[in-house]
C-alpha cells in the first residue's frame, strides 16, 4: 500500500465532509494564530527595546547607584548608595578609557516661557553629554565646557518642550524661566523618541550641571553617570577602570561590595529584554495551551468521526484494508487537517499581527522560524491527538464494524 | 466431493456467540466442500446460521473452532493482516444491504479494493473499475453516487466492486433480498454468466426460485446442514430475462 494512495484516500474523505473538517481545524487555526500573534508581539517588543537602547548612544558606559543583583537587575537605590558630582568629576579627570563623561542631575522644574508653562525635568549635564548620546541640535547650538565651568544660565530644549511652549516661534535666543531663574535658550535638540521604558526622551531641557546644581534648588539626585569610549573594543577596559576609580572614590575596602553598578549597552539591553523574554514566554505558553486545546478538539472530533464512520471502516476492511491502512488513513487525515489548520492559522496570525500593529502601534515581528515551529507543532498535535482515534478505528473487527448501525 | 482441489473446504466449523451468560450456537460442526466452478445456493430459515457461515467463508469473521481451507490455505490460522489480504485478492463479497460508501461515486466505490491491492505491478485502477462497471451494465452511471441509483443499480455497483479484483470466489449474502423480481432475475443472470465463465459462487437466499438458479442447494437448520443436493431443474436466468417483456420494473 503506498502512502500516496493513503494520502489520496484521506484527502478525499476530508473533502467529502467540509463542515467536520472545518470544525476540526478551528481549534488549531485559533491556537496557531494565537501563538503567532503572541510571539510576534514579544519579539516586536524586544526589537523595539534593542533599537531604543541603541538610540541611547554608542560605546556607552552607564553607571547607576546601588549594587547590582545577580542577573544585572539593580536594586532600588538606597539612600546609602548615591552617586555624586565628585564621582563624575573624578571619572572625567582620571579615566583613560572614557573619552567623555557626563553626570546626569535631574531637577524637576516649572518652566515658563513662550506661550505658557510646562512641567519638565531639567537635566544637568556636562558639555560632553550630547556627544555621548549621539544627540545633535536641530537649531542653535549646544553649550560648551567654558559655559559649564562658568555656570552660565543657558539651556537646550527637547522637541516636546518646544512643541508645548514655542509652537509657532523660534525659541532660540529667547528666555525661559526655570524655577524662577531665567535661562537663555541656545538650541533645540533633534527628536529622539521614547526610551526602553517608554519615557519621552524629548520632554527634557539640558543645562550645565553646575548651573542646575547651584541655581535650581530642590531635591537633586544623580540617577546616572554616562560615559563613552572612542572605540567599541575599549568598553570592557573602561568598565573595569571605572569600577576601580569609583571604589577608590567611595573609599570601599576590599571586602566591601560595590555600591554602584557599571554596565555597558549590551547589559542594559539584556536587563530590559529579560523582562520581555519572560512576557514572551508567558504569552507563548498561554497560546500554546490554546493550541493544545485545539489538539484535544481534533481528538474529540476524530473520535466521534470514528464512531460515525464505523460502517465505512467496515466496508474498507471487507474489501481488503488492513488495520494499518485504516490507522494511516485516520492519522493522515488528522495530520492534513492540523497542518492545513496550521497554515490558515499562520495566515490569520499574520493578519492579526498586522491589525494589532495598525490599531495599537505595537511592533510585531514574525520570523520564518516562528512560522516553521508553529507548523511543526501543529503537525505534531495532529499526530499526537490523531493517533488514539486512528488506533481505535484500526482495531475494529470487520464484521462488528459492518454490523454497526 | 471433498477432493484436494476444493476452493472451499471446511471441517467441524463452529461459531458460538456469547451473549452475556448465554451462548448462541450459530454454527455447529459444519462440514462443507465446494469445488471450482460450482454455483451453490444456501437456504434456511431466519436465524439458521446462513449469514454466520457466509461471514466465516468471507473471512470477515473467525470460527470458534474447526478448520477452513480456502484454495488449500489454512485461513483459520491466519492473522488479521493476512485475512485482510485474502479478502482483498481472493474473495468478492456481496451484501444484502449493498454496503457502498455514501457520497462516493460508483467508480470510486468500485476502485476501493484496488486501492488496497499490494500485489506486484501498478495497474490502471480507473480503467479496471470502469471495465467492472461496464461488465454489470452500468457504463452510463460511473459518476453517480449511491443515493442517485436504484436498489438494483446499487447492488450492481457492489457486484462490480466484488469483481474488480477478479477473484475466483464470489460470496453473496441475500444479494436479491432488497430487490424486486425483475432486478433479482437480472442479478441472477449476471451470476450465471460469471459462473459459466468459471467463477465459483456461493449465495444465500430465502427464495426457492432464486436458489434454483444455482447448481447445488445446501439447506441449513439450527446451525447444521440439513440437506446438500444438486438442483434438479436448474433455471436459466439469462434465457428467462430475454423472454421477459422489457421495461416492466426499472
Ligand atoms: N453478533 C451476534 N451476536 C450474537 N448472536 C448472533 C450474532 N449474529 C448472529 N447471531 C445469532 O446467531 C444465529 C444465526 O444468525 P445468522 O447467521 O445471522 O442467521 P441467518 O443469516 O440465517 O438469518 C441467530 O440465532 C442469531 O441471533
Ligand atoms: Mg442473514
Amino acid at each position: 500500500m503506498n502512502t500516496l494512495v493513503l494520502i489520496r484516500i484521506a484527502l478525499r474523505s476530508i473533502r467529502k465532509n467540509k463542515t467536520r473538517t472545518l470544525l476540526t481545524m478551528l481549534g488549531i487555526i485559533i491556537g496557531v494564530a494565537a501563538v503567532i500573534v503572541m510571539v510576534a508581539l514579544g519579539q516586536g517588543a524586544k526589537e523595539q527595546i534593542r533599537s531604543r537602547i541603541d538610540s541611547l548612544g554608542s560605546n556607552l558606559v552607564v553607571i547607576t547607584p546601588g549594587a547590582s543583583k545577580s542577573g544585572g537587575v539593580s536594586q532600588g537605590a538606597g539612600s546609602m548608595n548615591r552617586l555624586t558630582l565628585l564621582d563624575a568629576e573624578t571619572l572625567t579627570r582620571e579615566s583613560m578609557w572614557l573619552s567623555s563623561v557626563s553626570p546626569l542631575i535631574v531637577a524637576p522644574a516649572h518652566a515658563v516661557g513662550g506661550s505658557g508653562n510646562w512641567r519638565v525635568g531639567v537635566s544637568g549635564v556636562s558639555a560632553e553629554y550630547a556627544t555621548i548620546r549621539n544627540w545633535e541640535v536641530s537649531a542653535g547650538r549646544l553649550f560648551d565646557e567654558t559655559e559649564v565651568r562658568a555656570m552660565r544660565k543657558v539651556c537646550v530644549l527637547g522637541k516636546t518642550v518646544v512643541d508645548n511652549l514655542f509652537a509657532e516661534q523660534d525659541p532660540v535666543g529667547q528666555q525661559i524661566i526655570l524655577r524662577d531663574v531665567p535661562f537663555e535658550i541656545i538650541g533645540v535638540l533633534e527628536p529622539k523618541g521614547q526610551t526602553a521604558e517608554g519615557r519621552d526622551q524629548d520632554d527634557t531641557i539640558l543645562a550645565p550641571y553646575t548651573t542646575v546644581k547651584t541655581r535650581l534648588a530642590g531635591r537633586q539626585f544623580i540617577p546616572m553617570i554616562l560615559g563613552a569610549t572612542d572605540n567599541k573594543a575599549d568598553v570592557p577596559a573602561a568598565l573595569t577602570e571605572a569600577k576601580a576609580i569609583l571604589r577608590e572614590t567611595h573609599g570601599l575596602a576590599s571586602y566591601d561590595d560595590d555600591d554602584f553598578t557599571v554596565r555597558d549597552q549590551n547589559e542594559l539591553a539584556e536587563t530590559a529584554e529579560g523582562a520581555t523574554e519572560v512576557m514572551t514566554l508567558l504569552l507563548a505558553a498561554i497560546a500554546g495551551v490554546s493550541l493544545l486545546v485545539g489538539g484535544i478538539g481534533i481528538m474529540n472530533i476524530m473520535l466521534v468521526s470514528v464512531t460515525e464512520r464505523t460502517r465505512e471502516i467496515g466496508i474498507r476492511m471487507a474489501v481488503g484494508a488492513r488495520g494499518g491502512d485504516v490507522l494511516m488513513q485516520f492519522l493522515i487525515e488528522a495530520i492534513v487537517m492540523s497542518l492545513f489548520g496550521g497554515l490558515i492559522g499562520v495566515a490569520a496570525g499574520y493578519g492579526g499581527s498586522a491589525l494589532l500593529e495598525k490599531f495599537t502601534g505595537w511592533d510585531t515581528v514574525i520570523t520564518p522560524q516562528l512560522v516553521a515551529i508553529s507548523l511543526g507543532f501543529s503537525a505534531a498535535v495532529g499526530i499526537f491527538f490523531g493517533f488514539y482515534p486512528a488506533r481505535k478505528a484500526a482495531a475494529l473487527d470487520p464484521i462488528e464494524a459492518l454490523r454497526y448501525e | 466431493m471433498a477432493d484436494s482441489q476444493a476452493v472451499i473446504r471446511i471441517e467441524e466449523l463452529t461459531r458460538t456467540y456469547s451473549e452475556g451468560d448465554t451462548a448462541v450456537h450459530a454454527l455447529r460442526h459444519v462440514d462443507l466442500s465446494v469445488n471450482p466452478g460450482e454455483m451453490l445456493a444456501i437456504m434456511g430459515a431466519s436465524g439458521s446460521g446462513k449469514s454466520t457461515l457466509m461471514n466465516l467463508l468471507g473471512c470477515l469473521d473467525r470460527p470458534s473452532s474447526g478448520r477452513y481451507r480456502l484454495d488449500g490455505l489454512r485461513v483459520d490460522e491466519m492473522n488479521r493482516r493476512e485475512l485482510a489480504d485474502i479478502r482483498n485478492t481472493r474473495i468478492g463479497f456481496v451484501f444484502q444491504g449493498f454496503n457502498l460508501l455514501a457520497r462516493t461515486s460508483a467508480l470510486d466505490n468500485v476502485e476501493l479494493p484496488l486501492l488496497y491491492d499490494r500485489r506486484g505491478p501498478k495497474v490502471d485502477r480507473v480503467k479496471l473499475a470502469r471495465a467492472a462497471l461496464e461488465r454489470v451494465g452500468l457504463a452510463d452511471r460511473l459518476h453517480h453516487q449511491p443515493s442517485e441509483l436504484s436498489g438494483g443499480q446499487q447492488q450492481r455497483v457492489a457486484i462490480a466492486r466484488a469483481l474488480v479484483m477478479q477473484p475466483a470466489l464470489l460470496l453473496a449474502d441475500e444479494p436479491t433480498g432488497n430487490l424486486d423480481t425483475r432486478t433479482s432475475l437480472e442479478v441472477m443472470a449476471l451470476f450465471q454468466e460469471l459462473n459459466q465463465a468459471g467463477m465459483t459462487i456461493l449465495l444465500v437466499t430465502h427464495e426457492h426460485d432464486i436458489a434454483e438458479c444455482a447448481g447445488r442447494l445446501v439447506e441449513l437448520r439450527d446451525g447444521k446442514i440439513l440437506r446438500d443436493q444438486p438442483v434438479e431443474a436448474r433455471r436459466d436466468a439469462v434465457a428467462e430475462l430475454r423472454d421477459l417483456p422489457a421495461g416492466a420494473d426499472e
